[in-house]
């Protein structure tokens, strides 16, 4: 990702689905982590698919250091509907349905509302 | 004569493994920390083995299970059928571990950062086990708190992407603040059943799930 340089201020790294697309899960799972350390905030168009949010929580645990970085804050709309709606995506082929998704270091996000339509979040600059 | 004993028991060992009906079903108890995860392993072991040991201590810090670990071999009787498990007691998941949450609970500096380092290295244990090792899941949630977390939400999705079998427990249904219906509406698309572990209430009800779920 181009460098920027640091101001006064939060970054926002608004990555397209169609970015996401062509790279690897743990290629995925880099890039997240990478602009989260250094205190960015990260918004996927798309989200993760479950597997890839198993590994994230796993790499991140292993890369929690005291006093230094103490993991993420990760939020996406709650699914709606059942087993239903799961089913029917699975027999379409879709076993990851779309999700807007915000990552950010857990030191400087914090989620003041959420529901299936909205999430509201603070974000701190330090 | 210790060499053809133990021959002897390896023989009767892998025989009976070859003609029992099935391998006993590994099941992990997850669930966020303090949801009282431990407090329910113990209760089951308790109730369904000879020895009585415990799995795990227990503790109102969160992140006192740091490993996961696993009994063997509990034999639960319904209706004159025995379901075999191995309960496997996981570390409570989260994204984050902030070390200083533990000097809250007047832990030494040192001892936090044990404490958060093992913590960390559990919870990457408890997704592995998810991932790879697990057969069914019971997922413990503390009924008198929030159950709409990304964490849990992320957790039942990922236990629904592997096709795990999955009983949500409204644990802690003791306290005056607890609401089953509250876990009910954020996860409609599975049966929760109310329990409290520490008190031992419906666990009749628990255990007849688990053997129609697991057995």
């Amino acid at each position: 990702m181009a460098e920027v340089k640091q101001r006064d201020g939060v970054q926002i790294d608004l990555i397209s689905g169609e970015r996401m697309d062509g790279l690897a899960s743990m290629e995925k799972i880099r890039v997240i982590l990478d602009g989260v350390r250094e205190g960015n905030i990260v918004i996927l168009e798309e989200g993760l698919s479950p597997d890839e949010e198993s590994k994230l929580i796993e790499v991140t645990m292993s890369e929690i250091s005291p006093d230094e970085f103490n993991g993420i804050e990760i939020e996406t709309y709650p699914q709606s509907g059942g087993s239903d709606s799961g089913l029917f995506n699975r027999l379409m082929g879709k076993n990851s349905p779309k999700k807007l998704t915000v990552i950010g270091p857990a030191n400087r996000i914090e989620t003041l509302h959420k529901d299936e339509t909205l999430i509201q979040t603070l974000v701190s600059r330090t | 004569m210790g060499l053809l004993t133990n021959l002897r028991s390896s023989i009767s060992r892998a025989a009976s493994t070859l003609f029992s009906d099935e391998e006993p079903k590994r099941i992990g108890i997850y669930g966020p920390p303090n949801a009282g995860k431990t407090t329910l392993s113990n209760r089951i072991v308790r109730d369904w083995t000879e020895h009585g040991d415990v799995v795990g201590p227990e503790s109102h810090i969160p992140h006192e299970t740091r490993r996961a670990r696993r009994k063997e071999n509990i034999e639960i009787e319904r209706d004159g059928k025995t379901v075999t498990i191995d309960v496997v007691d996981t570390p409570g998941v989260t994204t984050k571990v902030d070390y200083t949450e533990f000097l809250e609970h007047d832990i030494e500096k040192d001892e936090a950062v044990r404490r958060s380092r093992e913590a960390t290295e559990g919870v990457a244990e408890a997704m592995h086990w998810l991932r790879e090792d697990v057969d069914g899941v019971i997922y413990v949630l503390d009924s008198s708190t929030d159950p709409f977390t990304q964490v849990n939400t992320m957790l039942i999705g990922i236990i629904e992407s592997q096709e795990l079998p999955v009983l949500i427990l409204a644990n802690k249904i003791d306290l005056e603040e607890s609401s089953v219906q509250r876990i009910r509406n954020a996860f409609p698309q599975h049966e929760t059943i109310p329990l409290s572990a520490l008190e031992g209430d419906n666990m009749d009800e628990v255990y007849d799930k688990i053997a129609e779920y697991f057995g």
